[in-house]
């Protein structure tokens, strides 16, 4: 059972966060979303990676912030937790 | 004679304190310091429980959680507890145990026959027995169930307690043998917070039953003392005795179960819970969990008195206890040979049979200088007696292990002892994913090496080492070591035990005894797996039928899926599996290792959240009210709500109808508290509104109420509720009961991530107001007569609010109707809230005022034709798809859900829709979540139209009236169609308007 470091508040265990989906998503504009493609992309594909994975948790037991944690999908090793509006240190290693 | 096999003298049993307990209904003694196996074995009982499958008798084999056989049941009436393990199970006075699994008794077992038909119950033979007919299952289910599982439940509430903590250490030890102490003791020189975990009752693991390994000079009994009162002098280690870690979780994080209990006579007097369940998160670990033996697989091999040889040896030095007179010791690798020493002291007498070629080791040579007879190259092919060993049939082993050969001995004796090997206990290094290697030295799989920069490290018996010596140089590196990484000390260890070098002979792999050429039984009684009774035959089938890979292997064979996980036979399984299919044991990896590594009470997870504690109970300021006036509660979320109330004499019926009848002709009231409410504020709230809602709220004025739909961005209704605007920057959010908690999550998750520029602030009051709807049309009569301001129609429209004072304390009312009839809800601080229902109820005496509960508002709502989210939608419903186009203003360029609707699923014609429906028969109750079809007695299978989502008696009305999602339902209105019961038959009705009463809303609006 990992823990996770909140920005706000350190390091605590999993089960005081909830988790919600993967992070970094761009919402298309209505205008965008007339391509079928990107909405369809945007509401319903998720790239469920094996690695490095950029994701949405919530301190719903804390601070009740979110925030985004790029998680090893394998090990469960946290790399790194990042604001909603930042990009990831790690972004460079996930483009692959 | 009682314990007619207890020795005269030695072991830790205390032998002036006698335990009086019972198997089976006699009675028998025993001695403090006894486990149940031990007192059964001093007193003969050599018969203990049936196996699973075939119903074999079986025996006691070893002495600890590795047990496969001895599994009972202990306690009575609400004390009961099945499947336990007679070698865990500390006596205590009056101590009831029983054998399962056997009908009608131990002695003589109906379910035996099996054992005789083995040859059809091959592995796999229920999957493939029982698939055809299809729709006879149920028949045969009936029959199966009767046959599987083991022990029965406690059919009464358990009445001990149990108990949960959290703890935070630096280094976790497990196990306290020789190699777990001189870790603990290494670290906590260091000054590290030690965690030291021990299953047993007793500190010292093997030790406790070696009495000559010397160590540091002293007899283990003194270096154990010498080495637990240096730890026990220490503020930081912790010890905890009779524990268990049973889930390595990653992380450093543990879970062990601690039994507080055990040897205690149930239902007596202490301040103990029963079990406690440990959650510890640490920084380094240290497995020094020691090792299994292993039995080796010959010919009836499971015959009561077949007993792993270090298990014996624990009987005897430990417990006092010689379970034969004459021992074939049938071994492998010379750890046997230890027990053919303690068992000659013991007086028994011994013989040994070696499948080896010869060995030069120390115990072999002193066996041999005690005169014991001693013969290499040859192997048992078949344990004779079918309640007790008798005899056992001897042949030599052919130079490849191939084949047996020679001529046939049949040796009498009372007991064997085998020895297998020992398989290293890798359960917690391989719960987390450590990795596992084949070690040819010790014929078993052991933790890999190359991970030291890893937390955790197995030592000792658990890493494959199986001398005393090595073990401990191994331990106090591995201790010291742990403590310099969490920042004590350096990693050098002190003053290490040592203990006297023993050299051993090599352990030959014999994964299992070929059988005699021409035999009968072949490989059907060659028992690899004992509590799930799988044999060598079985791994035969598997391999024959494809299943090669070690994953399939355990599911077709059900080897190491018993309550035991296979703790003695995951090995030889593998390894007769390798055999058999020519693969190499490095290639053989075991299947993933999974908690809990023994079992678990489900009481101990439970913990103290059961009955009342189990989930929380919200409770309304009038909740009293409701309980001393004959309120009947539903849960709704976590919420206690009035369901209704009932008059002496009333039934729910009559009830719900009085209450209904009271909100269309007079005037009711409602406990509406448990609403969600929102309180949101900022400079951006109305465009915040605009986006989560799909309608328009940027223009909506001061003091105005509007009812609104939220989506997901996949454009189906999650939430709905009204809100109001108190202020040019200030709303007040209304959602469903036990909608609040997820739509404050939603908000709150757009406001920090996607919407991060908007300035809104949003705050849960759902329990800083109590609401109180006053619904009917008598309820702004009545209502005058308790505020201070104006209500007239005129003055305080229909979707509007006021504030002011009602009785006396101050209000927000809220002009708003959820059943259709004039109304207003009230809205005072919580504290307020019970004074103002009784102000209601005084004055509402003249006008009929009658409480109404959850049930009158759901079919009051109904034939509004209003809908309940997650009631009348199931998470794929769209706004049009429930008639409420209304609602969507698509000239707004974006609300959450908005583009979804540019989706083609969206826009397709043929989706379910909410429309109302009218049975027939007036009468008939239409069954909620019925499925619908197009033609009556359409015959089974056929798609469904839909289903029924809401069904009621409207008293009103005077007949039943439901509500549907029905596809291309809004087509068929007028049209018949057909609700189904599940017995097939078919209930007319008329599709129509999903409103039936009051249609144009005038009176919510009086």
């Amino acid at each position: 059972m990992f823990q996770i470091k909140c920005p706000y508040c350190g390091n605590r265990e999993m089960t005081e966060y909830t988790y919600g989906g993967e992070a970094n998503l761009s919402r298309p504009t209505r205008l965008e979303s007339e391509d079928s493609l990107a909405l369809t992309s945007y509401l319903f594909s998720r790239t469920n990676k094996r690695g490095i994975h950029l994701e949405r948790w919530f301190h719903v037991f804390g601070c009740r912030k979110w925030f985004n944690v790029a998680r090893n999908t394998i090990t469960n090793e946290i790399v790194e937790t990042y604001l909603p509006n930042e990009q990831p240190q790690v972004v460079e290693q996930t483009k692959e | 004679m009682s314990q007619p096999y207890r020795l005269a003298t030695g072991g830790d049993v205390d032998r002036n304190q006698t335990i009086n307990f019972s198997f089976d209904g006699k009675t028998y003694t025993g001695f403090s310091g006894d486990t149940l196996a031990s007192a059964l074995l001093a007193n003969g009982v050599s018969i203990v429980g049936r196996s699973f499958k075939y119903h074999r008798p079986r025996g006691i084999m070893a002495a600890g959680v590795e047990e496969p056989n001895a599994l009972v049941e202990t306690g009575d009436n609400a004390f009961q507890e099945p499947n336990l393990q007679a070698t865990t199970v500390l006596l205590h006075e009056g101590l009831i145990a029983r054998s399962q699994h056997r009908w009608p008794s131990l002695a003589f077992d109906v379910g035996e026959i099996n054992d005789k038909l083995s040859w059809i119950f091959p592995a796999g033979f229920y999957y493939k027995t029982f698939m055809w007919p299809a729709r006879a299952w149920r028949f045969y289910e009936y029959f199966i169930r009767k046959a599987a599982g083991l022990g029965t439940c406690p059919d009464k509430p358990d009445p001990d307690s149990y108990d949960q903590r959290f703890a935070h250490f630096d280094i976790l030890v497990v196990g306290c043998g020789a190699s777990g102490l001189e870790a603990a003791v290494q670290a906590a020189r260091k000054g590290a917070r030690i965690c030291l975990v021990e299953q047993s009752n007793e500190l010292g693991g093997q030790l406790l039953h070696h009495p000559e390994q010397i160590i540091d000079s002293l007899l283990p009994a003194d270096w154990l003392k010498r080495t637990v009162d240096e730890l026990t002098a220490f503020d930081n280690v912790t010890t905890l005795p009779h524990t268990t870690v049973v889930g390595n979780y990653g992380y450093n994080y543990f879970t062990a179960i601690q039994h507080l209990r055990t040897g205690v006579t149930p239902g007596s007097k202490t301040h103990n819970p029963r079990q406690r369940l440990w959650k510890i998160r640490t920084k380094q670990n240290i497995f020094a969990t020691g090792a299994h033996e292993r039995p080796l697989v010959f010919n009836n091999n499971d015959r009561p008195g077949v007993m792993l040889a270090d298990s014996l040896a624990t009987y005897i030095n430990r417990y006092a206890v010689l379970p034969g007179r004459s021992i074939l010791i049938f071994t492998n690798n010379d750890s046997a040979y230890r027990l053919a020493i303690y068992a000659v002291k013991a007086g028994a007498e011994v013989r040994i049979t070696d499948s080896r070629d010869g060995s030069e080791g120390h115990w072999v040579k002193q066996a041999a200088t005690m005169g014991i007879r001693i013969e290499f190259g040859k192997v048992v092919v078949s344990a004779i007696g079918k309640r007790k060993v008798e005899a056992a049939i001897i042949m030599s082993l052919s130079s490849n292990n191939a084949a047996v050969e020679g001529a046939a001995e049949t040796v009498p004796c009372d007991l064997i002892a085998v020895s297998g090997g020992w398989s290293p206990v890798i359960h917690l290094h391989a719960q987390d994913r450590g990795a596992l290697v084949y070690d040819k030295d010790v014929s078993a799989f052991v933790a890999a090496d190359g991970f030291e920069d890893q937390p955790s490290i197995c030592v000792g018996a658990a890493r494959g080492c199986m001398d005393y010596k090595t073990s401990l140089e191994q331990a106090a590196t591995a201790g010291a070591n742990a403590a310099f990484k969490v920042g004590f000390g350096n990693d050098t260890p002190t003053n290490i035990s040592v203990a006297e070098t023993v050299v051993t002979g090599a352990t030959s792999p014999l994964w299992m005894v070929p059988a005699p050429q021409g035999s009968r039984v072949g490989y059907h009684k060659h028992f690899h797996e004992y509590q799930n009774d799988s044999t060598v035959a079985d791994i035969q089938l598997a391999m024959l039928e494809g299943f090669e890979s070690v994953e399939h292997l355990k599911r077709y064979t059900t080897t190491g899926m018993a309550t035991d996980q296979g703790k003695t036979s995951n090995v030889n399984a593998l390894g007769i599996a390798a055999q058999h299919s020519g693969h190499d044991m490095k290639d053989m990896a075991p299947t993933t290792y999974r908690p809990p590594f023994t079992p678990v009470t489900l009481g101990t997870i439970a913990g103290r959240q059961h009955g009342p504690l189990f989930s929380p109970e919200r409770k309304t300021p009038m909740c009293q009210w409701h309980k001393e006036n004959g309120a009947v509660f539903e849960h709704v979320g976590d919420w206690l709500r009035p369901w209704w109330y009932e008059n002496p004499g009333e039934d729910k019926h009559g009830a719900v109808a009085r209450e209904c009848m009271a909100v269309r002709t007079a005037v009711g009231m409602m406990d509406a508290s448990t609403l969600g409410k929102i309180d949101i504020c900022g400079p951006d709230s109305a465009e915040f509104l605009n986006r989560v809602y799909t309608n328009s709220w940027l223009k909506l004025g001061i003091g105005k109420c509007r009812y609104g739909l939220m989506l997901n961005e996949q454009g189906y209704v999650f939430d709905d509720g009204v809100t109001t605007r108190l202020g040019e920057n200030h709303f007040h959010m209304t959602t469903t009961s036990g909608g609040a908690p997820r739509v404050m999550t939603w908000l709150e998750d757009w406001l920090q991530t996607e919407w991060a520029d908007l300035d809104v602030y949003l705050t849960s009051v759902s329990e800083q107001w109590a609401v109180i709807s006053l619904s009917g049309p008598k309820s702004r009569d009545l209502l005058r007569n308790l505020v201070d301001f104006d209500i007239s129609k005129e003055a305080f429209s229909f979707m509007s609010m006021k504030m002011g004072a009602i009785a006396g304390v101050p209000a927000r009312i809220f002009r708003i109707s959820f059943t259709g009839e004039s109304s207003f809800e009230i809205n005072v601080a919580s504290n307020h809230g019970l004074h103002v229902w009784k102000a209601l109820l005084d004055v509402g005496q003249d006008f009929g005022l009658t409480p109404y509960g959850t049930e009158a508002t759901h079919i009051l709502r109904a034939e509004k034709g209003f809908i309940i989210v997650g009631q009348d939608t199931d998470g794929t419903n769209t706004p049009m798809d429930l008639g409420m186009d209304w609602i969507v203003a698509k000239n707004k360029n974006d609300f959450l859900g908005r583009s979804a609707f540019d989706l083609p699923v969206i826009a397709e014609q043929s989706r379910r829709q909410l429309v109302g429906l009218l049975p027939i028969d007036k009468t008939t109750l239409l069954p909620e979540g019925a499925h619908v079809t197009r033609m009556r007695d359409e015959p089974f299978p056929c798609s469904t139209l839909g289903h029924i989502t809401s069904s009621y008696d409207s008293p009103i009305l005077g007949r039943t009236i439901a509500m549907g999602l029905i596809e291309n339902g809004r087509d068929l209105i007028n049209q018949s169609i057909f609700a189904r019961n599940l017995d097939g038959s078919s209930i007319e009705m008329m599709v129509c308007e999903p409103a039936f009463y009051d249609n144009e809303g005038g009176k919510s609006r009086d």
